[in-house]
């Protein structure tokens, strides 16, 4: 199908668009802010969604597209690509994680569109960004014309994709804390084929002490539930031990026998469960054994 | 202000295979591949699912292989796209990963050929010696409904083999 007819608008400065935003929001109007569009797009061609207005945000490359290093974080623009994050040395060597996670990203013709921003705006619970997000409590910020706010991950993703996203707000930068020493980070998914929606996402950050017990252990999850879930909480036990993959699987199934995801055509609710058990697991012991080779 | 600068109707030039093109007065909900198809007549570029699963719409952007379906047309402008059309040479002349296409049978009915092209084009571009599972992970993204895979996968290698051959008769010339 095609979209239904809007106005398109396509600023030149951050300052216009919140100003359309804030404008067109304020007529009553109904907007949609296009980043990459590999999942507004299709939203707009099935017309799931009808907007009044489209606000084009590809005029603001100069200032949405970066990657920076900043002390302990990475400050990320929110119009970079996927292809920009899978081939950034800067992320590879600090987040780990996400070079590993744009791989299992659609497929290249999608990371060649596909933004940072887009993907966690879009808020699909089994989404790779969005889970690496809550995994490693990055934060986002929020811009409008009248204030600039940056909150968790954990207050951004609210339910099945909506977020706190303000409808006069965009958001523009997304900051990352780096892999901290004698740390491993791991993502691990399961899908139909490669590149497809995964069924069920397990990423997780485990750090050592001199030692090699664990020092500090993260865990989250994706499609299993509304949103990213993150299920570090349950992973105090494996604080000050060296776990073996038993030990893991043991304290996982604990962790995750209070999950209850929706079941739909592609994999019924046990089923789900039963992929978040065996994912977290092998995210937890892949990245344990990271730890240890840093 | 803000009035002014809102499109109802756009008008734009975009450069398809190194030649400009006007695009006069068309809505901008239109998406790459319809521009494409109904508006410059370049009809060869397939639209299959429009939503971004089938790949059979896959044109090169600034060099890079992009969904013609996820993307407006008023979005190309200032870029530089490639479509199936421009991988002829001017005298008309297949390329040599078309002809490896045909030697190998790698297309039937031909409706996801173009994706295919441009998808294998950029692998080319980019890895001039790509293993058969680099292949297919390139074509990963790229549905094809009776042909198979084989004989595309086959096409590649052979396109790619080719490619060496003529370098190394250079090389050696």
């Amino acid at each position: 199908m095609k979209p239904c007819a809007f106005q398109f608008y396509t600023p030149q400065t951050l300052e216009d668009a919140l100003e359309a935003l804030w404008e067109f929001t304020e007529e009553g109007l109904s907007v949609k802010v296009l980043a990459g569009g590999q999942s507004l797009m299709p939203v707009l061609n099935m017309r799931l969604a009808t907007p009044d207005v489209l606000i084009d945000l590809n005029g603001l490359e100069n200032v949405l597209n970066f990657i920076i290093p900043d002390n302990d974080h990475v400050r990320v623009g929110a119009l970079t690509r996927h292809y920009q994050l899978e081939a950034s040395p800067l992320i590879s060597r600090h987040v780990p994680i996400i070079t590993e996670a744009e791989r299992l990203i659609g497929h290249v013709a999608i990371r060649s569109r596909g933004t940072i921003g887009g993907s966690l705006a879009h808020a699909d619970p089994s989404a790779e960004l969005p889970l690496v997000a809550s995994l490693l409590n990055a934060s986002v910020t929020l811009r409008s014309k009248i204030e600039t706010r940056t909150i968790p991950a954990a207050e951004f993703f609210l339910a099945y994709l909506m977020t706190s996203l303000e409808p006069t707000e965009i958001l523009t930068e997304v900051t990352i804390p780096t892999l901290p020493g004698r740390s491993g980070q791991s993502i691990q998914e399961f899908a139909l084929r490669h590149g497809d929606f995964a069924i069920a996402v397990a990423g997780a950050q485990v750090t050592v002490d001199e030692n090699s017990c664990v020092a500090n252990a993260r865990l989250a999850l994706g499609g299993v539930g509304p949103t990213p879930l993150d299920m570090s909480a349950g992973l105090e036990l494996l604080i000050g031990t060296q776990p073996q993959l038993e030990d893991i699987g043991r304290l996982v199934k604990a962790i995750c026998q209070d999950l209850e995801p929706d079941g739909d055509i592609h994999a019924d609710s046990a089923y789900r469960k039963d992929l978040a058990e065996t994912l977290s697991t092998r995210a937890l012991a892949t990245a344990l054994q990271k730890s240890r080779n840093k | 202000m803000l009035e002014k600068s809102m499109t109802y109707r756009a008008s734009y030039t975009l450069l398809v295979n190194d030649q400009y093109y006007s695009v006069v007065e068309v809505e901008p909900r239109l998406l790459l591949a319809d521009v494409l198809r109904d508006v410059l007549h370049l009809t060869g570029t397939h639209l299959g699912c429009e939503h971004g699963a089938c790949g059979a719409c896959t044109v090169l952007v600034d060099g890079r292989p992009v969904r013609s379906c996820l993307m407006l047309g008023v979005q190309a402008q200032n870029k530089e796209i490639q479509t199936v059309e421009g991988l002829v040479d001017p005298g008309g002349a297949l390329s040599p990963l078309q002809e490896a296409f045909a030697e190998d049978h790698a297309l039937q009915c031909g409706f996801c050929t173009p994706g295919m092209l441009m998808t294998a084009k950029f692998l080319l571009e980019n890895n001039a010696h790509p293993s058969r599972l680099e292949i297919r992970e390139a074509l990963s993204g790229n549905l094809c409904r009776c042909t198979g895979y084989q004989n595309i996968v086959n096409a590649i290698e052979r396109a790619a083999n080719a490619h060496s051959a003529i370098k190394g008769s250079v090389a050696e010339g």
